[in-house]
């Protein structure tokens, strides 16, 4: 001991003061600011966006022509008639995601289930990239798929006196398509995130895999699956060129996915797309709406956040 | 029942030479490999039923492979591969019409960390049951997992709050859960891997009395780290250790006191007294 506490002070800095008083650190306090910057940069671009919407939103619900309550319940869209119900355009969203969410939930699931619990490496080195150019495929080149290639195939099946050239069921099931990697990918992420232990406790006890796949995995990733399930959602409800492109150009409230229908998202394309002067009401109602859609996906985001911790505190 | 008089002898097999016990699974010329890495190397090992067997040895002598290899769950590892034989009721459970799934059902295990399903209490041990083929009526489920979970001394610690998650008990109560669990599939032996190193003292404790009392009923095979938990609660002590080329083999086997107090080899009585491992 004796050698080594000598090296020790030989070593040390001759006239060392003790000083514990706060030394300024500027490159610390810079980077923080920097930090802080990037942060408040992506607040300030949501305050933009909603002042923006609301601004517009404010300037048709002012203009004394249309009140909230005639928005949300009017049964007809007709800008030209000065009718503003948002039914039809929210009932063919509505229609479309519902068919999306039909194909990508139970799809989407099984992949996830797959991949985690039984697919060989091989397998898995073989379909997880091909998810991932389903993923990466532009939504216009799935816009004309619908057209081009779904559609025909519809009216094949049902017959082309049933199914309109424009149709919801044809971009919803696309849409499905489109949403189903994403799914796919959310939920195997969530399962994989189930411990081991898990698994091993459950064929511990003369489990079969699929008991353990979905009777300990699944329900034990709950939260994760039902959070891709709301991102999916949202992704469906905002989704807008397959729509635009495949579902149909005009306001058309009807519960019948063979009919044509437009879609919010795929009126303001449309509307947008036209010429308007930009202080017309017609002009200001596409604001409208997308306030409408703005609220609807952060109502499904604040409860996604709530489903994930609601359902991790029955877990852990 | 494999009778040790029928069987081929083999000394270092069998803890005690001329033993005319029940024996409740055995080992013969087990392998198991990682890929081309061998874990535990040409073992023979005659486990007695109902009584206590600890497995020790340094870290990476191939315990947990040995213990694995019992109920087959080293196969739940891609890599993992095994050769040679392990007879449980004069079957070899490697054999091609084996289903693992049945033999799990018949050797259950306790890891090392406490690992409850996210359900409640109830469920923990009534899943296990359900999945088994369970067909009583719910009186008669409510009856088993009273029963199983006395029979694992939680039974007055969690008879008030069944309904709530297994995961809110402490972690040596959550042990007892997973032994419950384990028992209430009725099991010929229980395979426990390193079943206290994640508790305290006390909790390490109520496991070992428990242990103790489940050999009535059950074969216990225990991996142990700790010295004295071997002592303490085995009946007999295989001493693993790794040969020159890292792979795991039985050093000796034999009755704990023997083990204990007058190792055959010396590199058993340096790890038992503590100088390498």
């Amino acid at each position: 001991m004796k050698p080594l506490n000598r090296t020790l002070l030989e070593l040390a800095p001759k006239g060392r003061q003790l000083n514990l008083f706060r030394k300024p650190r500027w490159n610390e306090a810079l980077i923080q600011g920097f930090l802080f910057l990037c942060g408040l940069f992506s607040i300030l671009t949501t305050l933009g966006i909603v002042y923006e919407l609301g601004k517009e939103a404010w300037l048709f619900f002012g203009s004394g022509q249309v009140s909230l309550v005639e928005f949300l319940t009017y049964p007809r869209w007709q800008p030209q008639a000065d009718e503003f119900g948002i039914l039809p355009l929210l009932n063919a969203t509505l229609m479309t995601t519902t068919i999306a969410m039909a194909i990508a939930l139970p799809l989407g699931l099984c992949v996830a289930i797959y991949l985690s619990e039984y697919a060989s490496l091989r397998a898995r080195n073989i379909i997880k990239p091909v998810l991932e150019i389903l993923a990466g495929i532009p939504t216009i080149v799935y816009g004309y798929f619908a057209l081009t290639f779904m559609t025909p195939m519809l009216r094949a099946i049902f017959g082309a006196d049933v199914v309109e050239i424009y149709n919801t069921a044809s971009a919803g099931l696309v849409m499905g398509i489109l949403i189903l990697p994403l799914i796919s990918s959310m939920s195997e992420d969530a399962l994989n995130a189930v411990p081991r232990s898990l698994r091993e406790g459950a064929y511990a006890l003369g489990a079969t895999r699929l008991e353990v796949a979905v009777r300990i995995v699944v329900p034990a990733a709950i939260s994760g699956i039902a959070a891709a399930i709301i991102i999916g959602v949202s992704r469906a409800i905002g989704e807008t060129m397959i729509v635009a492109i495949a579902a149909g150009a005009g306001p058309n409230l009807t519960l019948n996915p063979f009919k044509a229908a437009e879609t919010m998202t795929g009126h303001i394309v449309r509307i947008s797309g036209g010429d308007l002067s930009y202080d017309s009401i017609d002009y200001n109602s596409i604001f409208a709406i997308g306030l409408f859609l703005f609220f609807i996906t952060l109502i499904l985001n604040i409860l996604s956040q709530y489903v994930v911790r609601r359902f991790r505190e029955v877990v852990e | 029942m494999i009778q040790l008089q029928n069987q081929k002898w083999i000394p270092s097999a069998s803890p005690v030479a001329g033993l005319e016990a029940e024996m409740a699974i055995e080992a013969r010329h087990l392998h198991v490999y990682y890929d081309d890495f061998l874990a535990v190397r040409d073992v023979d090992l005659q486990i007695v039923a109902n009584k206590i067997t600890a497995i020790i040895g340094p870290s990476g002598c191939g315990k947990s492979s040995m213990l694995r290899a019992f109920n087959r769950m080293n196969e739940l590892v891609p890599s993992a591969r095994t050769e040679g034989q392990v007879l449980f009721h004069d079957q070899d459970i490697y054999a091609p019409q084996i289903d693992p799934v049945e033999v799990r059902r018949r050797i259950g295990m306790v890891f090392q960390k406490p690992n409850p399903f996210p359900k409640s209490i109830f469920d923990n041990i009534a899943w296990g049951m359900k999945i088994n083929g369970f067909q009583g009526s719910k009186k008669e489920l409510e009856e088993s997992v009273e029963i199983s979970l006395r029979a694992a001394a939680l039974w007055d610690e969690v008879k008030d709050k069944l309904h709530q998650s297994g995961l809110s008990l402490s972690g040596g109560q959550q042990q007892r859960l997973c032994i419950a669990r384990a028992i209430a599939v009725k099991p010929d032996i229980i395979l426990m891997d390193e079943p206290a190193s994640a508790l305290d003292p006390i909790a390490t404790l109520k496991i070992e009395e428990l242990m103790h009392d489940l050999t009535s009923e059950y074969t216990i095979i225990v991996v142990t780290h700790n010295m004295q938990q071997a002592a303490r609660v085995s009946d007999y002590t295989a001493f693993f250790t790794m040969d020159a080329g890292r792979a795991g083999v039985l050093m000796e086997y034999g009755v704990t006191s023997e083990i204990f107090t007058n190792p055959r080899s010396k590199v058993t009585e340096d790890y038992i007294t503590g100088r390498f491992g």
